[in-house]
């Protein structure tokens, strides 16, 4: 596995390691409950981040696949 | 006939029609019908892969945890989501693999990796397993959602017959290009009829979303976390975990990898996916709103929560459109998993009964267990049963047991060889029948355990337990075979020496 690719572990670790952590109602944020949000939150940064390795990663640059 | 009823036959016609249309200028072959010549673009495949999750569930079940269970509830964009991160690095691997070797479907996929016939036919007798109960709950979801969204003008029965029929009609004639077609439509349908009901509701009745829930909170604070015990934290993790590994193992989201054009479609698709999982916050905002406005719907009929509120809310024509994409969201996933069922089917069993069996036999061969598949899912729609309820429990448990022998083939060195795979799989497959049967919990043995390790769900213990096997077995077999290769050799060279 290339060394960009170690980067999609960050969301499993975000979101799951710190769940404990964020079940909670307060504070609310956008207007969710927290644990909502920060489930949401992680949505969305998975997806920036995916964006990231697309960009970084070699394998992208072939032009046949 | 009213016009709620009109509109949800028109989508019926027009699926019906797309389907069937979509195999025009397509020469039907099993490459064709499996994975659609392996010709879709990135916009297909996001189509495909969000139509496999945007399934009645959504409708029903999304908003129907939400409603009766609250927090637990996010369970299911979590697991989604997460699949989709890690399917950046499985998919392409699997694509590039079943395009060098031609390979259609995930029986086969197990198969040629682990050069074992037997091997293909567990893997395709657990996704059978796993995947009729789905069926059956796509047929059951629409009879549901059409003969609420009708105002009981259709009876649920006969609109699970109806549905059922549109389907394989379309997926006989068309395969996957069908389910293609047709998820062009329902995704449109879904995105636009769930936002404007996720933003509206909570607006029209609390003026807002915030507001919703600190209603909620003062209501029943308890629906908004997780609870210490049973519906856990440590429940959340482990399910979240089994549920994102198992979803690509579904034969329904692997056989959509293979029908990519491309591995960069694939890793594009894993960018855009996550963010439409966001999607399911509406379907909880809806959830959350019925709670406080219509609250007394005990058990499964928390289910009906969106289309009551709905009903409650809206004229008829939006309530027509509201079950017109209900329909669309049984019938696209409906489709995908009867092709991939039976095409897995065909095979595995077909090909090791008749080996010299042509493209067109095995083309034929398919169409029938479609019929065979359907007209079973039907029967067990009708008379429904507790074995049916327990297999849908179980689903991702029993699929993601097949994760472990897919995960270590797709590395360089695969240090599992096909009898460890077989008893990994045979073993937790069993154990997770028998567990869920028995309704055992780890504090049946251990009866102090912490609640937060008695928690842990079964298939994620199921799934260590495979892993164990599977290398051990592995390990023990290879020994041997190097221990009787080597008396071969001795015994090869004591005969050179005597002759």
């Amino acid at each position: 596995m290339k060394s960009v690719k170690l980067l999609l572990f960050v969301p499993f670790i975000g979101l799951l390691g710190f769940i404990p952590a964020a079940n909670r109602i307060e504070p609310y944020v956008f207007g969710l409950p927290f644990l909502l949000f920060y489930i949401v939150f992680w949505m969305v940064l998975s997806s920036i981040l995916l964006t990231v390795i697309y960009k970084l990663d070699p394998e992208n640059r072939r032009r046949d696949s | 006939m009213n016009s709620a009823m009109l509109i949800i036959l028109l989508f019926l016609l027009f699926s019906l029609y797309l389907g069937i249309r979509a195999k025009r200028g397509k020469d039907m072959n099993m490459e064709q019908f499996a994975v659609g010549g392996r010709g879709f673009g990135t916009l297909f495949i996001f189509l495909l892969i969000a139509g496999e999750v945007y399934t009645t569930f959504t409708f029903l079940g999304g908003s129907g945890w939400a409603y009766s269970k609250g927090a637990p509830a996010y369970y299911v964009p979590a697991y989604i989501f997460l699949a989709y991160v890690l399917s950046y690095w499985l998919a392409p691997k699997v694509w590039r693999y079943a395009k060098d070797h031609n390979i259609i479907s995930q029986p086969d996929f197990f198969a040629s990796k682990y050069n074992s016939r037997v091997l293909g036919i567990i893997v395709a007798i657990v996704g059978s397993m796993a995947l009729v109960p789905y069926i059956v709950i796509q047929f059951k979801g629409l009879g549901i959602i059409v003969g609420e969204a009708s105002y009981g003008a259709i009876p649920p029965l006969a609109a699970s017959i109806i549905g059922a029929v549109v389907v394989t009609t379309y997926v006989m004639v068309s395969g996957i290009h069908g389910s293609a077609w047709t998820a062009l439509i329902k995704d449109f349908m879904i995105l636009a009829i769930v936002i404007f009901l996720g933003i509206y509701i909570p607006f029209h009745y609390f003026g807002g979303i915030q507001p919703m829930f600190e209603n909620v909170q003062a209501v029943k604070p308890e629906l908004l976390t997780l609870s210490t015990e049973g519906l856990s934290p440590a429940w959340f993790i482990s399910t979240v975990l089994l549920n994102a590994l198992g979803f690509y193992l579904l034969p329904n989201s692997f056989v959509v990898v293979l029908s990519a054009n491309g591995e960069k479609s694939i890793r594009k698709n894993s960018i855009t996916l996550p963010l439409y999982t966001l999607l399911l916050l509406f379907v909880f905002f809806i959830g959350f709103a019925a709670l406080l406005k219509i609250p007394g719907l005990e058990g499964a009929d928390g289910d009906l929560s969106l289309l009551r509120l709905a009903i409650q809310t809206f004229d008829p024509w939006i309530i027509g459109l509201i079950g017109a994409a209900g329909l669309l969201t049984a019938l696209v996933p409906a489709s995908v998993m009867l092709m991939a069922a039976s095409v897995g089917l065909t095979k595995s069993f077909y090909q090791v009964l008749v080996p010299q069996a042509t493209e067109k036999q095995q083309l034929k061969v398919s169409k029938l267990f479609i019929l065979l598949i359907s007209f079973a899912a039907l029967v067990l729609t009708i008379t429904g049963g507790e074995a049916l309820a327990m297999l849908n429990i179980m689903s991702y448990s029993l699929v993601t047991q097949l994760a472990p022998s897919l995960l270590f083939s797709l590395f360089n060195k695969n240090v599992v060889n096909k009898y460890g795979a077989g008893a990994g799989i045979i073993v937790s497959v069993l154990l997770v029948l028998f567990v869920t049967a028995k309704e055992i919990k780890i504090s049946t043995f251990l009866p102090d355990v912490p609640h937060m390790i008695n928690d842990i769900s079964l298939g994620f213990i199921a799934l260590i337990i495979n892993v164990i096997v599977m290398l051990a077995v592995s390990f023990i077999t290879r020994a041997f075979a190097v221990k009787s290769a080597s008396l071969k050799e001795v015994e090869n060279s004591i005969l050179k020496r005597e002759g």
